[in-house]
């Protein structure tokens, strides 16, 4: 699905990104965890073309996309709900939705009607609110709007920048329910978290991103267990 | 002062207002997808005058706007693609200053094209003296005019925004550039239709108002510091707020005459444009907050 070769990236002259590679398959769930300015955001912003890569290569279903703008890897069939949600706040819930499906209604008529039942079968609170502008959404609501505008665009491969974010745990668990739920649905996700445990307990597979770099990479349940990974990122005092 | 002469006022005040109000709206179109103000929106309302005059000469006078609306949008995508477009992350500050001079360039094209001559349409009915009483005033047919197009304009402006998909996509695209671009809309498009779209409404404008003010190749100017004035007070980005303070200025404008002499008309709405942005630059309609967040 997803291949990233020696990637480089970062702000002008600041190198975040020291030539990492990884690759997720199509169907799986696979996190990457790190701390605070490890260079997590700055990955996914790379991938979806916000920020140019310095070098590297990162192919989306065999296709080279790092000389693609922003909005064709949109089309591409890569979604990102970023970091903070970053809703339509002037735009009701359910006109977020309908630009989100924007990409494939351009290309061939969908039926928008059915596509925003799909998601609201997923979210049935955004049914409710679909008249409400997003604005006055609670944090987990438009968290699940960002997350249904992103599915609106039907991507293969669907990019989650931080979703338990400011959320109370209960929301954190639904949204978590949720996001296995679109796995089944078929999609694949790239899921960045700081909690870890619940990312690992979710993913297949993870990486762990230190100062630009994997230090660590794996199944989930081996990194779940792995002693460094539950110092650093658990929480966790592990006897020596 | 009579109730005539009051009605008289007050309905030179609106006709103005609102012209002010179309300058105003062309400026919060530009600034809600770029975040700048476009310095030579004036300019826009000159040329759609200009060109519909020049082109009246051989054509009807519909079909005579209808062109010099087009031709101007035209104008205005040619300018967003050769002058906006190609900048990688401009600094807010430099499209102004790029806008600034855009806007002296036009003036001084049109006057290599039209030289200095004062020109106008002329009235879409009746001449300069024909008038229509309303509540015991007399008015001009042109005054209808211009109240009925500009209003018809804001409605289907509005009406545009709200439900067609490139309406929706240019608001999107003012809400959150980011997420936008995230939904796959191309923001760079987006920027060239907000251009073409106030250079229509500025040109539509300029073409109404032709037979009342005159056209004349610097008469964008003032009429963008109006426009501006107006943006301000209302709130920047806000259109209905730009149509409720276009109006408050136009009729306290119009109302100053009883007052003070007409030479000092254009220092009242400088003194009001000064006034706002000291004391609540985010504007009469705006909100504080919404103000602090915008990058100018």
């Amino acid at each position: 699905m997803l291949k990233i070769k020696n990637l480089e990236a970062g702000y002008g002259k600041l190198r975040v990104l020291k030539r990492i590679s990884m690759h997720v398959n199509s169907g799986e769930i696979v996190t990457i965890i790190g701390a605070n300015g490890a260079g997590k955001t700055t990955l996914l912003y790379t991938i979806a073309g916000i920020i140019r890569a310095g070098a590297g290569e990162i192919s989306l279903l065999g296709k080279a996309i790092n000389q693609i703008s922003a909005e064709k890897i949109v089309a591409a069939g890569c979604s990102l709900v970023p970091e903070g949600r970053q809703v339509f706040a002037t735009m009701s819930v359910r006109e977020n939705l309908v630009l989100g499906g924007y990409v494939r209604y351009k290309k061939n008529k969908i039926n928008i009607g059915q596509e925003l039942q799909y998601i609201y079968d997923i979210f049935p609170v955004l049914q409710e609110r679909e008249n409400q502008l997003a604005g006055t959404l609670s944090g987990g609501e438009q968290q699940m709007l960002a997350m249904g505008r992103a599915l609106m665009a039907g991507p293969k491969l669907l990019m989650l920048d931080e979703p338990s974010t400011g959320l109370a745990p209960l929301i954190v668990k639904n949204i978590f329910q949720i996001i296995q739920r679109i796995r089944a649905a078929g999609n694949t996700v790239l899921l960045i978290e700081q909690n870890a445990k619940a990312a690992l307990a979710i993913a297949d597979r993870g990486y762990v991103l230190e100062t630009g770099k994997f230090i660590l990479q794996g199944p989930a349940e081996d990194l779940l267990v792995n002693k460094d990974v539950q110092r650093a990122y658990l929480g966790r005092e592990v006897e020596a | 002062m009579t109730s005539q002469l009051f009605l008289q006022y007050l309905f030179a005040g609106i006709t103005y207002g609102i012209i002010y109000a179309i300058v105003a709206i062309g400026f919060n179109i530009i600034y809600n997808t770029t975040g700048i103000i476009n310095f030579a929106q004036g300019e826009f309302v000159m040329l759609g005058g200009m060109i519909a005059i020049s082109l009246h000469a051989i054509l009807p006078l519909p079909l005579a706007i209808g062109l010099a609306v087009i031709s101007t949008m035209l104008i205005g995508a040619l300018i967003e693609i050769l002058f906006i477009r190609w900048l990688r992350s401009p600094s807010v500050l430099r499209m102004i200053i790029i806008t600034i001079g855009l806007s002296i360039l036009i003036r001084e094209a049109a006057l290599h094209i039209w030289g200095e001559n004062v020109r106008s349409l002329p009235y879409f009915n009746g001449n300069e003296i024909s008038s229509i009483q309303l509540l015991g005033a007399n008015i001009s047919p042109q005054v209808l005019w211009v109240i009925g197009i500009c209003s018809i304009m804001v409605m289907l402006l509005s009406l545009f925004f709200k439900f067609t998909s490139l309406g929706q996509e240019m608001r999107a695209c003012a809400a959150n550039r980011l997420a936008a671009t995230l939904c796959g809309i191309s923001t760079k498009n987006m920027v060239t239709f907000s251009f073409m779209l106030s250079a229509g409404i500025g040109a539509l404008a300029g073409c109404v108002v032709s037979p009342i003010t005159y056209t004349q190749y610097d008469s964008g100017t003032a009429l963008a510091i109006k426009g501006f004035t107006v943006a301000v007070l209302g709130g920047l980005g806000n259109s209905l707020a730009a149509v409720l303070a276009g109006i408050l200025l136009g009729v306290i404008e119009s109302f100053s005459i009883s007052v003070v002499p007409l030479a000092f008309q254009d220092a009242i709405s400088i003194g009001i444009l000064l006034i706002i942005l000291f004391v609540r630059p985010h504007g009469l309609f705006g909100s504080r907050e919404a103000a602090g967040l915008k990058e100018f």
